[in-house]
């Protein structure tokens, strides 16, 4: 009954992307009104003007491109003319530098904040405040500080990421079953086997919870990031090629976003797996 | 009985702020008793009276208002791996396995034991209660009775002077709970394991303790008397209700929670606090088996420096007689 509820979701699936498609082909395929125009000016307009195609690519071109994208990830032209792989590889690295700084400050500062009530209550007002300011606004003050482009898009990822992994580490370390923490003082386990063989192993779901949150925001914000700092990067490119008007080059890079998307957030689910346990 | 007791419980008092703000809320006051070595003490009250509070300050997991809790020669001061507790929801490390939640008091009692002495200190223990072939599977994988036993292996793999029981075996099916109360006994016998546990099950108190100390109904309970158990050493589960002490020793349990626990509630016919009454529950020759008396009243020895009148409030066949009723006796021995 499971495998045939997942085989009839799939055909389900792939019924809404065929009808998805088609009707996406419908909508561009159709012929605008053509203005009367001079031969030597229709030479200097665009299919739109002259013929009166759609503008927007169809289903087909934009995976014609797709695939040209995909046999060369990795080409380098030149700053304006990267391969798709460079620009991802560039946004990923971004999004991973600035996630491990936040982890590696959100996780014991959060352990501080779950164990310590004075702690929790003291810092409370800064996170309160801190938590809901928009990563981008962040990007003036570090461009002025920090003075390089690239490190300043690293801590706006930073600044994204380390809220939801504060919080939930906090959370998941103050509200461990009183009992497991008994248990830990009549066993004489002391603080540091209490804090990683106790607290740190029943908080771990609710802290690997709050870094998949992180990462879906991390990669969620490095669009806009390098959409501002330029350069290089998926967002970068994004932008680049709306200033050149290849919207099949940014529907193949939102289509690409999407799916490395994806991808971290399973990796973040594969080892929340790895950490789950049950009562 | 040992002249110098193992755990010495003096004058423990637990008192709240009451939550409007004035005054306190007193849980359980004056409450003085002792646990010789090798002895099995059970505690019955209602709920709210202060029990599970005194079993945790006993494992130094919460600390009293007024009074001391003596181990041996010292007052005891925070948890120790000489004081294990069974808890009553197992409390097992759900991401560790049978083993390896063993392995934890192991490893804090012998800091100097590699990994090979410690794995096989647990496996004798959970072999000790039944679990060979269940070492490497996780609670969760583990039925209710099992993961208790691996709670009673716990315990017990860091070989405390005094094991703590809260209601260890209230969360279980009838059947499993008499299975694990043959299995404490099993142990108990084998070990001479000093022993103090709460419990709400009359049944399971006659089975295992020596005593068994009852408090009266909170706010402000205290220990009401304490009853020797009776019926016979290396009585079995099943042969319980055929010894004829049987009836005597549960009707006068029994009536205590019923009735009595009540109408003693809130220090109402106090005798001295720190020389609970004690009470032995024995057939009368001659008499049907459900005839409830007192029969010898022993007196408190340990306190002797401090003799105070104590009424022991007697009753004949199960019924309740009030405080300042008709079969009161005087302590023999002095009287001040």
């Amino acid at each position: 009954m499971a495998q045939s509820l997942a085989l009839r979701a799939a055909l389900l699936s792939i019924a809404f992307l065929a009808a998805f498609l088609a009707l996406w082909q419908f909508a561009v395929s159709g012929t605008g009104t053509v203005a009367d125009m001079d031969p030597e000016y229709a030479k200097l307009m665009g299919k739109t003007a002259t013929q009166g195609t759609s503008a927007m690519p169809g289903p087909m071109e934009v995976g014609k491109k797709l695939w040209e994208h995909l046999r060369r990830p990795f080409y380098d032209n030149g700053p304006n003319d990267k391969g798709v792989g460079i620009q991802l590889a560039y946004s990923i690295a971004r999004v991973l530098t600035g996630y491990l700084f936040a982890f590696l400050l959100a996780v014991p500062l959060g352990f501080l904040i779950g164990m310590s009530p004075l702690m929790s209550k003291a810092l409370d007002p800064f996170i309160q405040v801190l938590k809901p300011i928009s990563p981008l606004a962040w990007m003036p003050l570090a461009l002025y500080t920090i003075k390089d482009s690239n490190a300043s898009a690293i801590f706006v990822i930073f600044i994204c990421s380390v809220w939801p992994m504060l919080i939930n580490t906090a959370f998941g370390v103050a509200t461990v079953r009183r009992d497991w923490v008994n248990v830990a003082k009549t066993l004489e386990l002391g603080t540091w086997r209490t804090a990683f063989q106790v607290i740190l192993p029943a908080a771990a779901p609710t802290i690997l919870t709050g870094m998949r949150i992180s990462i879906g925001i991390a990669w969620l914000v490095i669009v806009a990031a390098e959409m501002l700092v330029g350069g290089t990067g998926i967002g970068y490119f994004v932008w680049n090629e709306w200033n050149n008007l290849s919207i099949t080059n940014v529907i193949n890079a939102i289509l690409l976003i999407g799916l490395i998307g994806m991808v971290l957030d399973q990796l973040m689910a594969q080892l929340q797996r790895l950490v789950s346990y049950s009562e | 009985m040992s002249r110098h007791p193992l755990i010495r419980i003096e004058g423990l008092a637990k008192r709240f702020p009451e939550p409007t703000g004035k005054g306190t809320l007193t849980v359980f006051e004056d409450v003085w008793f002792t646990v010789d070595p090798g002895e099995f003490v059970c505690i019955i009250g209602h709920s709210g009276c202060g029990k599970s509070t005194i079993l945790n300050i006993l494992a130094g997991l919460d600390n009293p208002s007024e009074g001391t809790v003596i181990v041996g020669e010292q007052a005891i001061d925070g948890p120790s791996l000489d004081r294990a507790v069974i808890f009553q929801s197992h409390a097992l490390m759900p991401w560790l396995s049978a083993s390896r939640n063993v392995e934890l008091g192991i490893a804090s009692r012998h800091r100097d034991w590699t990994n090979e002495q410690v794995r096989a200190h647990a496996r004798k223990y959970l072999s000790l209660v039944h679990l060979d072939g269940s070492e490497d599977k996780k609670p969760a994988q583990l039925s209710g009775g099992m993961r208790q036993r691996v709670g009673i292996a716990r315990a017990l793999a860091v070989e405390p002077k005094i094991l703590l029981m809260d209601e260890p075996f209230s969360a279980l099916d009838a059947l499993t709970r008499g299975a694990l109360q043959d299995e404490v006994l099993a142990i108990r016998q084998a070990t001479e394991q000093t022993i103090f546990m709460i419990t709400h099950d009359i049944d399971e108190a006659m089975l295992l303790a020596d005593r068994i100390v009852l408090m009266t109904n909170g706010p402000k309970a205290r220990i009401a008397e304490i009853v020797e158990n009776t019926l016979p050493k290396g009585r079995q589960r099943t042969e319980l209700h055929k010894y004829p002490n049987y009836y005597p020793l549960r009707n006068h349990l029994l009536e205590f929670l019923v009735t009595r626990s009540k109408e003693l509630a809130g220090g109402v016919g106090a005798g001295d606090p720190r020389a609970p009454a004690i009470i032995r529950p024995v057939a009368e020759a001659g008499m049907g088996t459900d005839a409830a008396d007192i029969g010898t009243v022993h007196t408190a020895a340990p306190y002797r420096s401090r003799p105070a009148p104590t009424r022991i409030i007697a009753h004949a066949n199960g019924n309740a007689v009030s405080p300042n009723g008709d079969a009161v006796l005087k302590r023999p021995g002095r009287s001040s």
